[in-house]
């Protein structure tokens, strides 16, 4: 690649010959396989899908026969707008998945950095064991984990048993279409319960997820973080160990050092871990399918299994497809969203300041240190990431 | 020289793989549009599939033993395929152009295939259509066509565990007739070990209340929404009462997924529950005693819900007329007596009653219930909105039954434009 960047344009425009003839030829032939696969299986059947959120196929035959109307944004009004089912259907399905994701994402982020923190540490006896057994439910397969997860669950099941040790008679976790911040209350007051967005009361947005989502937000921070500790785990073998002495040496001590020179140093992981949670969360599908199919009362219908539903069991295509494009484009929207968020910035003057050394006496150790630390990470950035 | 004839050839497979895989693909997609001759039949020699969306082995088992002795008689190949989704796999048959001759299909799948062309209407066509029960003729007619052959049904009916209803110091004579009756030994049954009457929250189940106060969600064709009518606020009201007694309970709420689960655990003393509770109950709880009962009869007479399938042929199927003639077998008395003993649904058809109920004198109630039994709704949606009425059914005790209902009839209306 740099060779060719660096050949001067004479070069390159002179004619083709010798060995090196007919290498674009082969470049192709080469990536032909790859490229008929990819635009077989991934490009071809995406196209379908859009042209089918703008039709009204009807599911028989061919989308592409002549009988298949173009219906404009039909399908798509009767999702954001239409007033009707689809509206509520599709409404209900956003929110429980928006709380599903507010809760996902942050908590088995936070937890796969601790367990990868925890295991990463030298002293621990039996590393090997407690990576393997944070890591096994990962592994194991999602249908087999929810039918586990709907026992332990049961209202009679080992967590209701566990509960009512302490004295806490637990709910009857996935038949309980409650929303856990409405603590109980049945009707809230007109001014939520009178106005709706996508059909949905203010209310029932406000009220978080139902306690049969909670179980299965309980189920993917379970599941996920044993995944995301091993790219933690990995992240963190990748640190020079020379950053964080320069730090300990400065003083900085054990705190100090995690949040400012390790976490900061994680960024690149933190996206990636951020992004695959963000991505998972939205598409949640088979814990749903296995589990509860939606109920109860809806609370845990997902865009996902709307999705399916809409097409599959009712045969109404151009909504399903639509579904998935509008999840697509959340997808999207909170992806860049959250590349925004997390992007590098110039360190501000105000927090520069807490860097500086003053003229006279002041900051104490742990600062300097930090600030070496800060500005040996900055040398190392240049150098590209690894 | 050498490599360069390589390539070439390396570039011509490539690209032959490559039309084949398209051609392959189109072939998949092209046949949908073309429809069957006008009133006839199609007909060739070409194997016939079944897709089955089945209970369990004993109900493969007994297809696959009927479909293969229709296949050895006539001598036109027929497999059975038993679907793992049923719904999903269907639609993937439609879409291709390529679906299975013969399926199972369900009344509220019936419309959306009915309306897009792919079923095949054949009703009319079956030598023995006279003798199915008219309101099962009724679930599966959609826009004045009777497209397929009832399957086989099932009704609702109430099942009583007799040992608690001794302990209750109840008799024969207590068995209820009527709604207050009903509530008098639900609430006599209920004691702290269980609850008089255990049901599956859903409209399936309370809808039979529904049809006992003289409603429904829609009339008996489907074509106008009576969701929101008196009778059916009158129904909601009664079984909110007996929840406010604390004498009925929804099964979930008892830490059951059904009915018949809560009723087998002894959580409840009695069950609205369909003649498949008995396979569960022999399986599932050997030991409990109990009998079945015609449900009490509402303000506007008796009433119960009936749930069928039908055998549903292709439009696209390239064999239209053996597949009639197998699913002409299929109904007939002595195959569906079989089907009866190997899985425990009730024929279809008039002519089997009287052997049926010599055979399973227990379970009489259930069909003797055919006579006043009503359907669910069938217009296209209706699935949807069905589900939508049972998220709200769940929370019955703390809600107006009123609004649940004009919700429902506002969403059924949709349907109808």
């Amino acid at each position: 690649m740099t060779t060719t960047a660096r050949q001067s344009p004479a070069v390159r425009t002179r004619r083709k010959s010798g060995i090196r003839r007919g290498e674009a030829a082969s470049g192709w032939l080469f990536t032909t396989p790859m490229l008929i696969l990819l635009g077989l299986f991934l490009v071809v059947p995406v196209l379908m899908a859009l042209w089918v959120s703008f039709s009204d196929w009807s599911g028989r035959g061919s989308p592409f026969a002549g009988n298949v109307n173009f219906v404009g944004l039909n399908n798509y009004s009767a999702l954001l707008s239409g007033g009707g089912l689809a509206e509520q259907n599709f409404g209900t399905a956003l929110k429980n998945n928006a709380w599903y994701v507010v809760l996902v994402v942050p908590l088995q982020t936070a937890l796969s950095l601790f367990l990868a923190v925890m295991v990463n540490r030298q002293i621990l006896k039996g590393r090997g064991f407690f990576r393997t057994a944070f890591y096994f439910p990962s592994v194991t397969s999602s249908v087999a984990i929810t039918v586990l997860w709907l026992f332990l669950f049961n209202s009679t099941g080992a967590v209701n048993k566990l509960l009512s040790f302490v004295g806490v008679t637990g709910p009857n976790w996935f038949n309980d279409p409650n929303g856990i911040f409405h603590f109980g209350v049945a009707n809230g007051p007109g001014l939520l319960t009178g106005n709706t967005a996508l059909g949905v009361s203010w209310w029932d947005w406000i009220g978080g997820p139902s306690v049969a989502m909670f179980a299965f937000v309980l189920l993917a921070i379970f599941t996920t973080s044993g995944t995301f500790m091993l790219l933690f785990i990995a992240a963190l073998q990748n640190l020079g160990g020379d950053v964080t002495e320069a730090a300990m040496m400065d003083g900085a001590n054990g705190w100090q050092r995690f949040w400012r020179v390790t976490l900061p140093q994680l960024r690149p992981t933190l996206f990636t871990v951020l992004t695959l949670g963000l991505i998972g969360c939205w598409q949640v599908f088979d814990q749903i399918y296995t589990g509860t199919k939606g109920g109860p009362s809806k609370t845990t219908l997902t865009p996902a299994y709307l999705s399916y539903q809409a097409a599959f069991n009712n045969q109404q295509w151009g909504q399903g497809a639509a579904i998935a494009f509008l999840l697509f484009i959340i997808i999207v929207l909170f992806t860049l969203f959250q590349r925004w968020v997390l992007a590098e910035r110039k360190v501000s003057k105000r927090r520069m300041r807490l860097y500086d050394i003053p003229p006279s006496s002041g900051s104490g150790p742990g600062n300097v240190a930090i600030g070496i630390a800060a500005s040996s990470m900055a040398s190392k950035g240049q150098g590209g990431s690894v | 020289m050498q490599r360069s004839t390589s390539r070439w050839l390396v570039a011509g497979a490539l690209a032959a793989v490559g039309v084949l895989t398209l051609s392959a693909c189109g072939s998949g997609f092209s046949s949908g549009s073309s429809a069957s001759p006008s009133g006839g039949l199609t007909s060739s020699n070409k194997a016939l599939t079944v897709l089955i969306g089945s209970s369990g082995d004993a109900e493969t088992k007994a297809v696959n033993s009927a479909v293969a002795d229709w296949a050895t008689s006539s001598g036109t190949k027929a497999t059975v395929n038993a679907a793992s989704d049923l719904n999903q796999q269907l639609a993937q048959g439609f879409s291709s152009g390529k679906p299975a001759d013969v399926f199972y299909l369900s009344t509220d799948a019936l419309a959306g295939y009915a309306s897009n062309g792919s079923l095949l209407a054949y009703g009319d066509q079956l030598s023995n259509k006279s003798d199915f029960y008219p309101s099962l003729v009724k679930s599966f007619t959609y826009n004045g066509k009777f497209y397929c052959a009832p399957k086989d049904f099932s009704t609702l009916a109430l099942e009583i565990n007799t040992d608690m209803w001794a302990a209750a110091g109840l008799t024969d004579a207590d068995i209820p007739t009527t709604w207050d009756q009903l509530q008098t030994v639900a609430k006599k049954l209920t004691t702290a070990g269980h609850v008089g009457l255990g049901i599956g929250g859903e409209y399936a189940r309370i809808g039979a209340f529904m049809t006992e106060a003289g409603g429904n969600l829609m009339n008996a064709d489907s074509t106008k929404a009576t969701a929101n009518s008196a009778a059916n606020v009158t129904a909601l009201d009664y079984a909110k009462k007996l929840m406010t007694d604390g004498s009925l309970k929804y099964a979930k709420d008892l830490g059951a997924g059904w009915g018949g689960e809560a009723f087998g655990k002894g959580l409840a003393a009695m069950t609205i529950e369909g003649n498949w509770i008995t396979g569960g109950m022999q399986a599932d709880y050997p030991s409990i005693k109990y009998k079945v009962v015609q449900l009490p009869a509402g303000p506007a007479g008796k009433g119960t819900l009936q749930f069928t399938n039908c055998w549903g042929i292709a439009a696209d199927s390239p064999n239209q007329a053996a597949a009639l003639k197998l699913v002409e077998k299929l109904t007939s008395a002595s195959d569906q007596l079989a089907f009866s003993k190997a899985f425990g649904p009730m024929p279809s058809i008039q002519s089997a009653a009287s052997e049926w109920k010599k055979a399973n004198p227990a379970l009489v109630p259930f069909l003797d219930a055919a006579s006043y039994a009503k359907g669910v709704p069938t217009a296209k949606g209706a699935a949807d909105v069905v589900t939508d009425f049972n998220s709200k059914l769940e929370t019955l005790a703390t809600s107006d039954p009123k609004t649940i209902l004009d919700a429902t009839q506002t969403n059924l209306q949709a349907l109808l434009k």
